[in-house]
């Protein structure tokens, strides 16, 4: 029978949701036994949130002052250690899942399969390549820990406060590196809803111009409670910071709702949107790819139209 | 310093990818082929560093089949000293690469091995990170910023939550985001002078790597597709049609 470890990803004390909707990966893969490991200098309160998720058998936590932030290198090789006895080592396909697993992956001598869609089987599993342009069904030996990340947009978040799962101290011995060290994070500080987890994203490309026209965009989406997200043209052009990029090469979101606003609608981009609910696009050229996936399209310039919608979005 | 370079051919970011109808496998005849842009990075970010003096020799690799050599050329165009070739009839998984990173590393003690963070054909994101697990040296994924200095890099991470720096002893493995640099273009010159620059090939069979892989993939599949919807004429239009959909 398979036994799922799910890698916990918190900051500044709080689990991210992410950590919930690899939970629910794992529910699907039908094992005995679904186990958190939290990794961090004061794991209490993550592991008491993680504790709260449907479907979590245990919660494991490793308490090291090395795991005050997550360093890749530091964190691997406790994982790698605490993964002995679990058929499945699971981490969100975020930049920390991303980071860590395939190290994990190295250590244990195996294979990783990232950005899992869906568990078809314990063993089997499916995946994009190409941006998305292509799914692939994957068969992992049965005989070896298969080490995956999970693709969240796919996931929904496994449901929080009915569970009250047990939080074990973990000692892993394992000796920690000191060639890689943690300096600074620098986050963007914002009221806004998260853009990973939002139910509603406005984003903003290449045309809206500049980096003072993108309060357009950030005033809109104020005025409906959404996330702000962007293409990575806006982000090159430095209208905006880095983690608001959308896309192949960014994040990756499932909202109800996603505005694309002066975004023409690459793949790349549009492999970030997929699985969005319903997808409005805004833009002057008729032509913009974007229309050929939007749900509603409407053609125009974008310094008129929004003005517009929040005109009849009323008081 | 020596400096290796990834260098992965990939299929053109441009082309809209198509699954054989028999779901064998995706279309790769007549497509065009590519530098993987993350390595193209990589590769502007190591002559960086050799412009500055702090390295002397920037090689790039490839793992592929036999004509990967006009790709690696390029590579020398661009301004790498040498190229190696590890030749494979058979695509690598990114466990393999890194072994055979690794085995490149034993002979060539670079001070700093710089990969693209994925590669746009697999998107798997592995590599550095299994190279650095494998080598029991520090890695710097998604790097949006390089500094070196005494035996040191300071690199910025473009992370989900924001930018976050970490300091890493060298060697160490780094992994390139998008905005780390912008390649320069190959000139006409270069691409003469590059002719003379030698490229290394080895059998992948003569490394002793156990080509050993985890996974095998059985299906490929087109991704559903997203109709397309309506066009709305104005802005009250749209917001009526989100209210009536609870999405206002
Ligand atoms: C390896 C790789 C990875 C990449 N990863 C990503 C990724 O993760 N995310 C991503 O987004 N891109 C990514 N890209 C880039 C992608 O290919 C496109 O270049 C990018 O998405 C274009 O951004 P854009 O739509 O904002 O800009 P453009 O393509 O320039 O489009 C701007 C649009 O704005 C419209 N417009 C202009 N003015 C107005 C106006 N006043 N009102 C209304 N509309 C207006 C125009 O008609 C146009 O359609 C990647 C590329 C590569 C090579
Ligand atoms: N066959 C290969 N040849 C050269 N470099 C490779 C190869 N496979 C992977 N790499 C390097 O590893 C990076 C990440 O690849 P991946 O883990 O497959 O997404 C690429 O950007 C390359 O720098």
């Amino acid at each position: 029978m398979s036994k799922i470890l799910v890698i916990a990803e918190h900051l500044d004390g709080k689990l991210n949701s992410s950590t919930a909707r690899a939970v629910s990966a794992a529910s699907a893969v039908k094992g005995e036994a679904i186990d958190v490991l939290v990794l961090s200098d004061a794991p209490e309160a993550v592991a008491a949130e993680a504790a709260k998720i449907e479907g979590v058998s245990r919660v494991l936590t490793v308490a090291r002052p090395e795991n005050a932030h997550p360093l890749a290198a530091v964190l691997a090789p406790q994982i790698a250690k605490a993964a002995t006895g679990y058929s499945h080592v699971f981490a969100p396909s975020t930049t920390f899942g991303k980071d860590v697993a395939p190290r994990v992956a190295a250590l244990l001598g195996v294979a990783q399969v990232s950005d899992v869609m869906s568990v078809e089987a314990a063993h089997t599993f499916t995946r994009p390549i190409y941006a998305g342009n292509a799914i692939i069904t994957v068969e992992a030996d049965a005989a070896h820990t298969v080490v995956a990340t999970i693709r969240t947009a796919s996931w929904p978040a496994a449901p929080s406060g009915a569970n009250n799962a047990p939080v074990e101290a973990l000692t892993v011995d394992a000796a920690l590196p000191t060639h890689t060290r943690f300096v600074e994070l620098k986050q963007g500080s914002s009221d806004r809803p998260d853009l990973q987890s939002a139910s509603k994203v406005v984003s903003g490309g290449r045309g809206v111009g500049s980096k003072e026209n993108f309060d357009i965009i950030y005033k809109f989406a104020d005025r409906i409670g959404a996330a702000v997200g962007a293409s990575r043209a806006a982000v090159d052009a430095g209208y905006c910071p880095n983690e608001m990029q959308v896309g192949q090469t960014g994040k990756i979101i499932a909202p109800e709702l996603y505005m694309a606003i002066g975004i023409s609608g690459a793949i790349q981009h549009l492999t970030g949107i997929k699985d969005a609910g319903t997808i409005v696009a805004i833009n002057k050229d008729g032509e913009a790819p974007i229309f050929e996936i939007a749900d509603f399209g409407l053609m125009g310039d974008l310094f008129k139209i929004i003005p517009e919608l929040e005109a009849a979005l009323g008081a | 310093m020596k400096i290796l370079v990834g260098y992965k051919r990939v299929v053109d970011y441009n082309v809209r990818i198509q699954v054989k109808p028999d779901g064998s496998g995706v279309v790769t005849d007549g497509v065009k082929l590519s530098a993987n842009p993350f390595d193209d990075i990589a590769l502007e970010e190591a002559l960086r560093l050799r412009e500055k003096g702090i390295a002397e020799e920037v090689i790039v690799v490839g793992i592929g089949p036999a004509d990967l050599t006009a790709h690696l050329r390029n590579g020398l165009a661009m301004g790498a000293n040498r190229a190696i070739h590890v030749v494979t009839a058979d695509a690598v998984q990114p466990l393999t690469a890194a072994r055979v990173f690794l085995k490149l590393i034993e002979k060539e003690q670079p001070g700093l091995v710089i990969l693209g963070k994925q590669a746009i054909d697999d998107d798997a994101n592995q590599t550095g990170q299994m190279l650095a697990a494998l080598w029991d040296r520090p890695q710097a994924t998604f790097a949006g910023k390089v500094e070196v200095a005494d035996g040191k890099a300071k690199v910025t991470r473009e992370v989900d939550a924001g930018l976050e720096a970490i300091e890493v002893d060298l060697p160490a493995v780094i992994t390139t985001d998008l905005r780390l640099n912008e390649p320069r273009f190959i000139k006409l010159p270069d691409i003469m002078k590059a002719k003379s620059k030698p490229i290394d090939s080895i059998e992948f069979g003569s490394l002793g790597v156990e080509a050993h892989d985890h996974l095998k993939t059985t299906q490929y599949a087109a991704p559903a597709k997203r109709s397309k919807g309506v066009m709305v004429k104005d802005a009250a239009e749209l917001v009526a049609a989100l209210k009536q959909k609870g999405l206002l």
